[in-house]
């Protein structure tokens, strides 16, 4: 459990972290993982990003270590679902550096050139997406929402992707659901397909933007309990969102954003028992209410 | 598909033009509504009849060659001798000082003059000169339109078929017609409604008419062909027996033997348009026409098939140039569309079939047909895309991106099959509308349903019970792509209930 081995570390995010390695998620043959390993897979750093002269994010820095889950929290408009885009390119920044595992991708206001988006290709291979409006295609069914990526860009053969994409299904709950076109299926269900079409890509670190604020509260559990089975898995795990009771009782760790900057980050429990910062307490004390 | 490929290529490569020093003499006429010169027989509608058909048959076993008729348009007749689509026009081409400035006759193988046809109940406009004060009818670019266009008290009205031009004398459109002798004879005279009156106005000849320069040799074979024909009475047989023999042709021959030659051929016809006026006959001669229709919905289906393909295609670049790729790529894919859409089809066609030889491009009558149709419904296509793919929700392609898919595979495999099912409905009633328009290749020599239409009807004065056909055919033809678009539209209205529906 990851969760546990962060507690020692409360409030210290700049310092790295020892993690303790659940799986053999990380021990690929030819290099036996340690026990104990101490490995950042994403740092994003001062990362600057205005629409038309409006700064959404200013010198924005983020450090995560392999399984670690983050909750990004903040109110609408501080700029946490343009930061998490921009850690995959979706949104391109202007300023800043992004690692993902050895990729590395540097900013400095250029034009955004076919080179550019070579290189983004080659980072988003590390990193999975999930969407508020699940974005599932609508016009193929599940199972071949999970197998397509596998099949178009990694060219799996279609058994091996087919076989791969069920045992995914499986795993989320929707193994029965795997022929079925997406609009039949109830929003939990949807965001449940969407990871395991996400997870289809083997990403070392999954990305959500507001997975649950399209879900009621039931649907939600669903797919925050996938995100936990994901988490004591080892996968590293970024989200951005507005259920503060995930935030508080699964993160290893929660970001506080707002204004376009990281204000708090550290231990959730530390942070909602005692915010440092007036506006996380204000925040905080708002959205318990 | 692949055997519909398969049909298609053979039908392309028997429009190409035979090659061959033995090949048949080529020579060209328009065959619809040209009663007594060259029409198909009312009798039985795949065989062509005609005077003229009769002397090019002569003609070609005296110079020991075969003959060919392509079918063409009036106005398409010249342009294609021009391009040499064939050696020679035989179609009562006038030997006018105009003419034979811009084309190679033969010597004249008729000579005849204009008469006056009038209404029979109609008195006093036997001559020339008491046509003032009326309204004359006549074909244009003819003998009789130069005469009647300098006399400034008749006023003047010029046609392309001579069936119309009856048919407005028929229903007092016009007071009297003026026209070249065979055509006031078998549309007149033949007509209970009409009668022919006066004297014969002025005189003109018919002649062979050649490319300026070209096939020299061939002329001179004819000239001397039609001298023996002369010679030997066999044009003076032929004439008769269409009952066409005319002073003018004594005068121009010297041959003044009135010989006993019954004129089978116009009693023939007489009786053939006779018959046909019964409601008994009418039925049979409809069953007649319908593998003729039939023939001609294929080439619709056919050419307008082949273009719906070609515009798809174009029309799915164009959109995706606009929407997605470089600036000047879409900069010229808008321009295309605009000029497109901003131009006449007519216009576009002709210009492919008859423009673009000059700078050396050739088509044949299919491939152009296709490619004017084609080209122009893509710009409307592109337009129906990118609606289509502004349709799909921006999502779609961050997802995909977000799954490390490349701009074209998602483009590929994510946005144009979501766009495709938006465009469906609007792409079958397109292609239902191209359908209709398709009707405009037939000024391009493509015997099309239309051109069958025009054809058969001008051959009976028959628009009505014909066009009831015809465009019986056309809706038949429509037909299953209107349940297709009903379907399409049924399919996207349940997707997007159940979208809703969560």
């Amino acid at each position: 459990m990851v969760a546990s081995s962060s507690m020692f570390f409360a409030g210290c995010s700049k310092l790295p972290e020892i993690i303790l390695q659940s799986d053999d998620q990380n021990a690929g043959p030819g290099s036996p993982g340690p026990a104990f390993s101490v490995e950042t897979v994403l740092r994003a750093e001062n990362i600057s990003k205005a629409f038309d002269g409006h700064v959404v994010l200013r010198d924005v820095s983020l450090s995560v270590m392999r399984g670690e889950l983050i909750s990004i929290i903040g109110p609408s408009g501080c700029g946490k679902s343009t930061f998490l885009r921009c850690l995959n390119f979706l949104e391109i920044p202007d300023d800043g550096v992004v690692t993902i595992a050895d990729d590395t991708i540097r900013r400095n206001r250029g034009p955004w050139k076919a080179k550019d988006e070579a290189q983004a290709h080659q980072l988003r291979a590390h990193v999975g997406m999930v969407f508020q409006s699940f974005n599932l295609f609508p016009h193929r069914t599940v199972l071949d929402n999970v197998m397509l990526a596998p099949r178009v860009v990694k060219r799996t053969s279609a058994p091996v992707a087919e076989a791969e994409a069920r045992d995914l299904l499986d795993k989320v709950g929707l193994g029965a659901a795997a022929l079925r076109y997406p609009g039949t299926l109830s929003g939990g269900q949807q965001q449940r397909a969407a990871i395991a079409r996400a997870l289809a890509m083997r990403p070392e670190v999954m990305l959500y933007d507001e997975p649950t604020s399209a879900l009621d509260p039931r649907m939600s559990e669903e797919v925050l309990g996938v995100m936990r089975a994901l988490d004591e898995e080892g996968m590293t795990q970024i989200v951005v969102t507005h259920d503060m009771r995930f935030a508080r009782a699964a993160s290893d760790r929660t970001v506080f954003m707002e204004g376009g900057g990281i204000v708090e980050s550290g231990d959730p429990d530390l942070m909602w028992d005692n915010p440092t910062d007036p506006r996380t307490r204000a925040f905080l004390g708002s959205s318990l209410r | 598909m692949i055997s519909f490929l398969i049909r298609l290529a053979l039908c392309l490569a028997s429009l190409l033009p035979a090659a061959g020093w033995s090949a048949p003499v080529r020579w060209a006429s328009d065959g619809t509504s040209n009663v007594p010169y060259l029409f198909h027989d009312p009798a039985d509608q795949s065989r062509m009849a005609g005077f003229e058909n009769d002397i090019v048959t002569e003609l070609g076993r005296r110079i020991g060659r075969d003959t060919e008729f392509v079918q063409n348009d009036w106005d398409g007749l010249i342009p294609g001798l021009q391009r040499g689509f064939y050696e020679m026009v035989i179609d009562g081409i006038e030997m006018t000082p105009e003419h034979m400035e811009a084309l190679d006759f033969s010597k004249p193988y008729y000579v005849t003059s204009e008469r006056i046809v009038v209404r029979r109940d109609q008195a006093g406009l036997d001559s020339f000169e008491r046509l003032g004060g009326h309204t004359i009818g006549t074909l244009k670019d003819t003998l009789a339109e130069r005469m009647l266009r300098e006399r400034a008290d008749v006023t003047l009205r010029t046609y392309d078929e001579e069936s119309n031009v009856f048919a407005d004398l028929r229903d007092g459109r016009l007071d009297a017609v003026l026209i070249d002798g065979p055509i006031a004879l078998y549309y007149g005279e033949a007509d209970p409604m009409l009668r022919l009156v006066g004297p014969p106005v002025g005189q003109l000849s018919y002649g062979i008419a050649f490319r300026k320069g070209a096939n020299v040799l061939l002329r001179q074979k004819m000239d001397a062909a039609i001298e023996s024909m002369v010679r030997d009475g066999s044009l003076h047989r032929i004439l008769a027996r269409w009952n066409l023999w005319t002073p003018e042709m004594a005068e121009w021959t010297g041959d003044h033997a009135e010989p006993a030659i019954s004129p089978d051929e116009w009693t023939r016809y007489l009786n053939a348009i006779r018959k046909s006026q019964g409601m008994k006959a009418r039925m049979e001669r409809y069953v007649g026409f319908l593998p003729l229709i039939f023939r001609g919905a294929l080439m619709t289906l056919a050419v307008s098939a082949c273009a719906m393909c070609l515009a798809v295609l174009l029309g799915m670049i164009l959109a995706l140039l606009r929407r997605y790729g470089p600036g000047w790529a879409g900069l010229l894919a808008g321009l295309y569309i605009e000029v497109v859409r901003g131009t006449p089809l007519l216009i576009q066609i002709l210009f492919i079939f008859y423009g673009l030889p000059a700078i050396g491009v050739r088509l044949s009558p299919f491939v152009a047909g296709v490619l004017g149709l084609g080209l122009n419904y893509a710009a409307y296509e592109a337009e129906n895309y990118r609606a289509g793919l502004q349709s799909v929700a921006r999502g779609q392609m961050e997802a995909a991106t977000a799954l490390n898919m490349t701009h074209t595979q998602a483009l590929r495999y994510v946005v144009v099959p979501q766009a495709f099912r938006v465009v469906v409905p609007v792409m079958t009633n397109d292609f239902i509308s191209l359908l209709k328009d398709s009707s405009l290749v037939s000024i391009i020599t493509l015997t099309e349903l239309s051109q069958t239409y025009v054809r058969l009807s001008s051959t009976y004065f028959d628009y009505f019970g014909t066009g009831l056909m015809v465009g019986a055919a056309y809706l038949l033809l429509g037909l299953p792509f209107v349940r297709l678009a009903k379907m399409a539209e049924r399919r996207l209205a349940v997707s997007e209930r159940r979208s809703v529906r969560n």
